[in-house]
């Protein structure tokens, strides 16, 4: 009776407000997870390295938390964000190794029979807060069932110095990327320029160059997995990056994911893609001309390109349980525990937004709007495109972004190492070969 | 056979004595190489067992321009940086040969950039080679040399010289040590008798001191080849096979496809398709270098 209670509420309240916190942790369960930890579980949990500290600073308290309610044992281990998946696979592959792993992007679609059906974890979280928005289901399901069960986002805004933009002839930053360009072509002729990464960045340069793609209507492949990036909307983009990226300062193709932090807290450039992090960073400085930065820098969302649509690529982490795993009630337990509303907005405080929410309740998180420059963080997971647009995940996908396809072309284009017709062919050359299998 | 005299056989002891090491060799160095060169004739993914699928990787690879682009820039990286390893290793070995004042610091401290880890070595060269904080292109600028900052690692030619560059720095070290011990092997007397002959310094250099070191510069220049050829931690932290893949290493390749990209055969094969070329290193310096008749003062049969 008191559940089909509680039901009846969530209904109600998920028309009024998403931003209502709907129920304390604790109560009667919607679906059927319920916290049945094994007794004197000990549990590993791998997961990649903070990018801020208050990140690990909370997420650990938290994880004592858990450890005290719950009497289990847990054992957190901190990865660099790129050595996540080369672990997780080896975990996989041997059948041995953490219980939980947060990984990125595509991993759990590449060994998805690995993975513990997580069904009702996610079910239990998306009723209590508010849903998932639409991409963590491409995300974190297969073949109808939960896989994963996605943590969020280190969302990526473009960060730029207020004054810069003000002094370039702009009241607020463009919204389209017409004005974008406008924009970037004024910041250049006041000797303020942009940069954004096109070397073998990881995050940065794949986050931005995506983006530029899809705004134009180009994308890897089609609904069936077909390579379609080959086509004039793609070379429309491509032409835009190259003017683009005539704005840039000098030595962008070598940029790795740290260079533009440092140009930017260096004054060197105006504009640029990143997480949150270069705020952070300033506004924590001890060096009074790095924290004299922190009032100027503002954040806005990824320009708006032709295709009228956001289309925002972030470094999307999702947890995994594995099905070696000995304790796979503590895994859920913890992994639903940690998304839990007492846990996951402090998290999100201590790390000043560092990651963007899955699920839709913590839109409302003050983090959002105790600073208005946090605010354009809280929409990126809305605003994302899987990296896989339009097809699916899985090792094309992975391959395919993992060998910088989408990255290379853009570099080439833009750099004018090749044409934009000479690029988007080759990297059809280059995708076709990771989509025949 | 009683179990005293098995144990007494010479053969059967040798064997006995051999076993741990064989073992250790098969372990840890010829299993992992025989299931590298198995996973590259299968299309095993990361998490997902393969199968056999002859040398449709390579024929892969062989269509495939990156890889391609990977192979000519090791080999291209592997030339120009042994040579120079070469030729700057031999004479800072001769300079060193000669006494010096302070010799033994001296010594000490031209090894210091083979003792320091190559992630560290790489991640000072990251800082020089930046393309906003180096300090080299600060200084030439500061002397009004340049305009704008040197683009060290995002032009494709100049980055591939400028991880060259890095690779022969932290290199020179082991050569100019291990030829400077093949150095002090020579036997003064040499030298003498060349001298009553009326030999020129350069005369002495190409008729005592080459001939007397090319055992050990074979040695130590197929060592420098195979490191040059499988470098990895370089280019990983300098470039990541950036700009437009023009510093991509088979190795650096071969890890971003296999354990990043997760096509587990398709970096096997890769990293098999290198060993052909090692061989061959080896094979040149076995039997190009050790010529015997010349080194003792005669002519190649």
């Amino acid at each position: 009776m008191s559940q089909f209670k509680r039901r009846d509420f969530l209904k109600m309240s998920a028309g009024l407000a998403a931003g209502v916190p709907l129920l304390a942790h604790g109560q009667a369960k919607p679906a059927a997870f319920a916290y049945r930890p094994e007794k004197g579980a000990r549990l590993r949990v791998l997961r990649w390295k903070r990018f801020v500290q208050g990140d690990e600073d909370a997420f650990m308290a938290h994880t004592r938390r858990f450890e005290q309610k719950f009497g289990v044992q847990v054992r957190v281990d901190h990865e660099g964000f790129e050595d996540v998946r080369p672990k997780a696979a080896v975990a996989a592959n041997v059948g041995s190794g953490p219980d939980v792993i947060y990984g990125f992007f595509d991993d759990p679609h590449l060994y998805p029979d690995k993975l513990v059906d997580v069904t009702d974890v996610a079910n239990y979280l998306g009723a209590k807060y508010g849903g998932w928005y639409d991409v963590c289901r491409t995300y974190g399901m297969s073949g109808g069932k939960w896989i994963a069960v996605p943590l969020g986002a280190a969302g990526a805004c473009f960060t730029h110095r207020i004054s810069h933009v003000q002094a370039a002839g702009f009241r607020e930053f463009p919204k389209d990327t017409a004005g974008f360009l406008e924009l970037c072509k004024a910041l250049k002729a006041k000797g303020t320029p942009p940069g954004f990464a096109l070397g073998n960045a990881t995050g940065d340069a794949n986050s931005w160059c995506h983006w530029l793609v899809w705004a134009f209507g180009g994308k890897m492949v089609d609904e069936k997995n077909n390579v379609v990036i080959n086509s004039p909307e793609t070379i429309r983009a491509l032409e835009y990056g190259k003017e683009l990226y005539q704005t840039f300062v000098p030595g962008t193709l070598s940029w790795l994911d740290p260079n533009n932090n440092k140009a930017f807290l260096d004054g060197q450039i105006s504009v640029t893609n990143n997480g949150i992090s270069i705020y952070y960073a300033a506004k924590n400085a001890t060096d009074p001309k790095v924290k004299e930065l922190a009032p100027d820098i503002g954040h806005a969302n990824f320009p708006i390109g032709p295709i009228g649509r956001a289309t925002e690529l972030h470094l999307f982490s999702q947890a995994m349980i594995f099905k070696y795993s000995k304790v796979q009630q503590a895994a859920k337990a913890y992994v639903a525990f940690m998304m839990e509303k007492e846990q996951y907005e402090p998290w999100q405080q201590a790390a000043i937004g560092y990651v963007t929410q899955p699920l839709k309740a913590y839109e409302s998180n003050p983090i959002w709007t105790v600073d208005p420059k946090h605010t354009p963080y809280r929409d990126c997971v809305k605003n994302m495109t899987p990296n896989s647009y339009a097809g699916r995940l899985g090792y094309a996908s992975a391959g395919t972004m993992a060998d910088f396809v989408m990255v290379n072309m853009v570099a080439e284009a833009a750099s004018g190492s090749r044409s934009p017709k000479e690029a988007a062919e080759r990297a059809q050359a280059r995708a076709q070969r990771y989509y025949k299998v | 056979m009683s179990v005293s005299r098995f144990f007494d056989n010479r053969n059967t002891l040798g064997a006995l004595f051999l076993l741990p090491a064989a073992a250790l060799l098969l372990v840890f160095l010829t299993y992992p190489l025989g299931l590298g060169t198995w996973l590259g004739f299968t299309n095993a993914k990361i998490g997902r067992a393969g199968e056999w699928i002859g040398l449709e990787n390579f024929q892969f690879l062989f269509g495939d321009a990156v890889a391609r682009l990977s192979l000519f820039n090791t080999l291209f990286y592997t030339l120009v940086a042994s040579v120079f390893k070469f030729v700057l290793g031999l004479w800072l070995a001769l300079l060193l040969n000669k006494s010096l004042p302070f010799k033994a610091v001296l010594r000490a401290v031209v090894l210091l950039p083979f003792i320091v880890p190559t992630a560290l070595s790489a991640l000072a060269f990251w800082w020089l080679y930046d393309a906003q904080f180096s300090v080299l292109s600060w200084t030439l600028a500061k002397m009004g040399l340049i305009d704008s900052y040197i683009n060290f690692l995002g032009d494709p030619w100049l980055a591939r010289l400028s991880t060259i560059a890095a690779n022969i720095w932290r290199g020179v070290p082991f050569v100019a040590i291990t030829l400077l011990a093949g150095l002090q092997t020579i036997s003064p007397s040499l030298y003498e008798a060349a001298a009553l002959d009326g030999a020129t310094e350069w005369q002495k250099f190409w008729h005592v001191t080459l001939p007397m070191l090319t055992p050990i510069i074979a040695v130590v220049m197929t060592f420098s080849v195979l490191f040059t050829f499988t470098d990895f931690q370089l280019i990983y932290v300098l470039t990541r096979g950036g700009p437009l893949n023009a510093t991509h290493l088979m190795a650096t390749l071969s890890f971003q496809r296999a354990i990043l990209g997760g096509a587990l055969g398709e970096g096997a094969a890769l990293a098999t398709a290198m060993v052909p070329f090692l061989l061959a290193a080896i094979t040149f310096s076995y039997f190009g270098l050790q010529r015997r008749a010349w080194q003792q003062g005669g002519a190649d049969k």
